[in-house]
């Protein structure tokens, strides 16, 4: 059989086998934990809480701000100790909302109480909204608004985006071979607010297990489908997946929903679930941690707003000597110098390593072997944007499609004369977008 | 652990494992057999060219970079290979301060005074070759085999002479030092198609494109024989799979490495037809060299997504 796929795209080596047989362990929460204000796209969410009020597990503390917003909600019970500026893994210092644990776990009311079968779509929609659920494979995007295209009768394919085309992670796979029954319940929720559309559950095929269990589960669902997918970094990118899934093609002017899709992530689908059937807004995930210098690499169930040095300590602690440490997967996460940031909605993974590629080998001057555009799955020339984002040349850059970039790093991740590609291009893209709101 | 200082850098954090000095080792052993094969059919004075060429090519290199304070970059092995291209594009018997005097042409004037590796607008190797070809046209085109002087098969061809088809795909004939064996160096072009080094594109397409027109233009009709002997002589395959395909002169997209293989193909075959030397392979290829921006300019790929009605959306 000919498996689903897009054209370009890379082979990193995988480092699954790390984490992949460790099945999910609850970790308990720490003494602190740390809610920034924004850890999803759009505007920051707005504290409804105040220094000294007592909070429950699952009590709404942020609310949010804006259409593209999303709430935020305590994972335990305590105090609300400080309102005040903390160290995220991007890099910045975000505005948080820092609860003392008191490890009673008192839960709040739950978000609803309606039979989850008798909800209407709209229904369905608010709760999701009221919930706090964003896109958890790291955008964060409100998943509310993704469930509310402009024109709902469009949307014939609903995509559940289980293709972990990362590196070293394994959350998603654990999930679907833990959880199954919670992802197709979930997405069948999603369906009833689409009639016409179908179900897909994209999964590459490094992960036979996943594919056999789901199919096995969806026999008898003749709405949904599992697709096994090619094995090949950023299969599970946005635009990839409805490539390989639908055959359609979208650019960076283009919702998903403009191709009649929507594509959500495993962890997302399963949050809805959460909040639809046991009524609970979205306050825990699962982070993978893992790399080689992790001492055993795990998978954990944790509360959002945990360190990610307690989860790096749980997992064994650091073993020998280390060069970086990155939140979420090694093409696209994030490189951060400070452990004690918190686990957000969107942190998917904590990995350590003990060599640092990227620092081992100095970049030298290109030799136009034309690997990067080859392996572009947007079709872009990654080394002619890369000169001009050094020239400076933002009108060029942009006629030559440079904001069609999704910044997967496969140009960079192929080069052979080690040189930075995805950052300048990210560099101008964003230099280029800023220029362009400002018009 | 607190105090301990973590590398910091934008994503991603892998790379593969390929490099720059991978690639030139590769293209290096890819030659290897040819140039093997032209020091057993010419002698020890072939081996002498060669390394000749080599250590000059290096030393240009290092010379040039070291009084101009820039870094050294000779450990990327791209000078050896230019070293390799230019002896093997010379007859063994030519004087050895020629092969010096192309070879820092090549490095000092084509690659570094351009910008070094990446930046020439020509192939080095082929840019020496023509050079010396028109400055010493008879060193460079006087060819012994055997001891006897003589022409080279492509040239007897010209002359409506006989030539042994097999004798020239083994490479026991006449000619510069890495142009004879055909199967050697379609050993060396193998190695670079399997190892991912080069892709297919560009050999293949001007190798079809030039037998086509051979075949149209050669006035011998449809003679497999005669095509035969034009795709074995005149250095076809050396310039196919190892002087089109330098990265740095030839389109990085497939369509533009179709058009510019195309038109090689062409130009080879209405030089070496209509032109007054019996070869045109060199010419061919550092001409096209030159129209490469032109080609990547009008062969530019559509983005992912993006649909072609751009000009309407645009007015």
């Amino acid at each position: 059989m000919k498996l689903h796929t897009f054209k370009g795209g890379a082979h990193p080596y995988d480092g699954k086998a790390l984490s992949r047989d460790a099945a999910i362990e609850e970790l308990p929460a720490g003494d602190e934990l740390v809610f920034p204000l924004s850890q999803h796209i759009g505007a920051p969410a707005t504290p409804v809480v105040s220094v000294g009020d007592r909070v429950l597990a699952g009590q709404l503390i942020a609310e949010k701000s804006g259409f593209i917003s999303a709430n935020i909600y305590s994972s335990v019970s305590g105090t609300v100790k400080k309102i005040e500026p903390r160290l995220v893994a991007t890099g910045g210092r975000v505005n948080s909302i820092i609860i003392e644990n008191d490890k009673q776990y008192e839960e709040a009311l739950r978000l609803h109480d309606k039979a989850p079968e008798s909800l209407t779509s709209e229904e369905i929609i608010a709760i999701i909204e009221k919930a706090g659920i964003v896109g958890m494979g790291g955008a964060g995007f409100p998943t509310n608004v993704k469930l509310s295209p402009k024109n709902p009768d469009s949307i014939d394919s609903i995509i559940v985006n289980g293709a972990e085309c990362e590196p070293y992670l394994t959350s998603d796979y654990r999930r679907m071979i833990e959880h199954p029954e919670e992802l197709i319940k979930g997405l069948k929720v999603v369906l009833s607010v689409f009639p016409g559309a179908k179900g897909y559950i994209g999964i590459e095929k490094n992960k036979p297990e996943a594919i056999s269990i789901l199919n096995e589960m969806t026999a008898k669902e003749d709405r949904i489908t599992v697709v096994p997918l090619k094995t090949k970094y950023p299969q599970g990118g946005e635009r990839c997946m409805i490539k390989a899934i639908t055959g359609r093609e979208i650019n960076s002017k283009m919702l998903p929903a403009d191709a009649g899709c929507i594509v959500h992530n495993v962890d997302t689908i399963v949050s809805i679930y959460q909040a639809i059937y046991e009524g609970r807004p979205l306050t825990r995930r699962i982070v993978t941690v893992t790399g080689d210098a992790i001492k055993t690499p795990k998978n954990f169930y944790v509360y959002l707003g945990t360190s990610l040095r307690e989860l790096v300590d749980a997992a064994g602690g650091f073993c020998g000597e280390y060069e970086k440490i990155i939140s979420g997967g090694p093409m696209m996460g994030f490189a951060f110098f400070d452990p004690d940031v918190p686990v957000v909605k969107g942190s998917s993974s904590v990995l350590a390593f003990k060599k640092d590629m990227v620092a081992a080998k100095a970049p030298s001057p290109c030799i136009r072997c034309g690997r990067c555009a080859s392996a572009c799955p947007e079709h872009l020339l990654p080394m002619k944007l890369a000169v001009l984002s050094q020239n400076n040349n933002m009108e060029e850059f942009v006629k030559l499609d440079g904001l069609e970039c999704v910044e997967c790093g496969c140009c960079s991740y192929v080069c052979p004369a080690k040189r930075q590609v995805t950052q300048s291009v990210r560099t101008m893209k964003k230099l280029a977008l800023a220029a362009a709101r400002k018009k | 652990m607190d105090n301990k200082m973590l590398n910091v850098s934008s994503s991603p954090h892998v790379r593969d494992k390929s490099s720059t000095t991978k690639i030139m080792l590769d293209v290096c052993l890819a030659l290897l057999p040819a140039c093997a094969f032209g020091i057993y059919n010419f002698g020890v004075r072939a081996l002498a060219v060669l390394a000749v060429a080599v250590v000059t090519c290096v030393l240009s290199e290092l010379i040039y970079e070291y009084f101009m304070h820039r870094p050294i970059t000779i450990g990327d092995l791209s000078a050896v290979v230019t070293g390799l291209l230019i002896g093997m594009n010379m007859p063994h018997t030519i004087p050895l301060w020629m092969v010096v005097l192309g070879s820092a042409f090549a490095i000092i004037i084509v690659k570094q005074l351009f910008g070094g590796l990446g930046q020439n607008f020509m192939n080095p190797a082929l840019a020496a070759r023509c050079f010396l070809l028109i400055s010493f046209a008879g060193k460079m085109t006087t060819f012994t085999y055997d001891g006897i002087t003589g022409a080279t098969p492509l040239a007897i061809l010209k002359e409506g002479g006989n030539v042994d088809i097999l004798k020239m795909f083994l490479g026991t004939t006449s000619g510069v030092i890495g142009e004879t064996s055909t199967v050697a160096l379609l050993i060396g072009g193998a190695y670079l198609l399997i190892k991912k080094v080069i892709a297919p594109t560009i050999p293949f397409v001007y190798i079809a494109v030039f037998s086509v027109f051979v075949l149209i233009f050669g006035g011998q009709g449809f003679d497999m024989s005669f095509l035969a002997a034009h795709l074995c002589g005149g250095g076809l395959m050396l310039g196919a799979f190892f002087m089109a395909t330098d990265y740095v002169t030839s389109p990085v997209n497939t369509l533009g490495k179709v058009v510019y293989a195309f038109i090689l193909g062409l130009l080879t075959a209405i030089f070496r037809v209509f032109g007054n030397s019996a070869e045109g392979v060199s010419y061919a290829i550092i001409f096209t060299n030159l129209l490469v921006p032109i080609i990547e300019k009008i062969t530019k790929p559509r983005a992912f997504g993006v649909k072609k009605v751009k000009k309407e959306a645009a007015e």
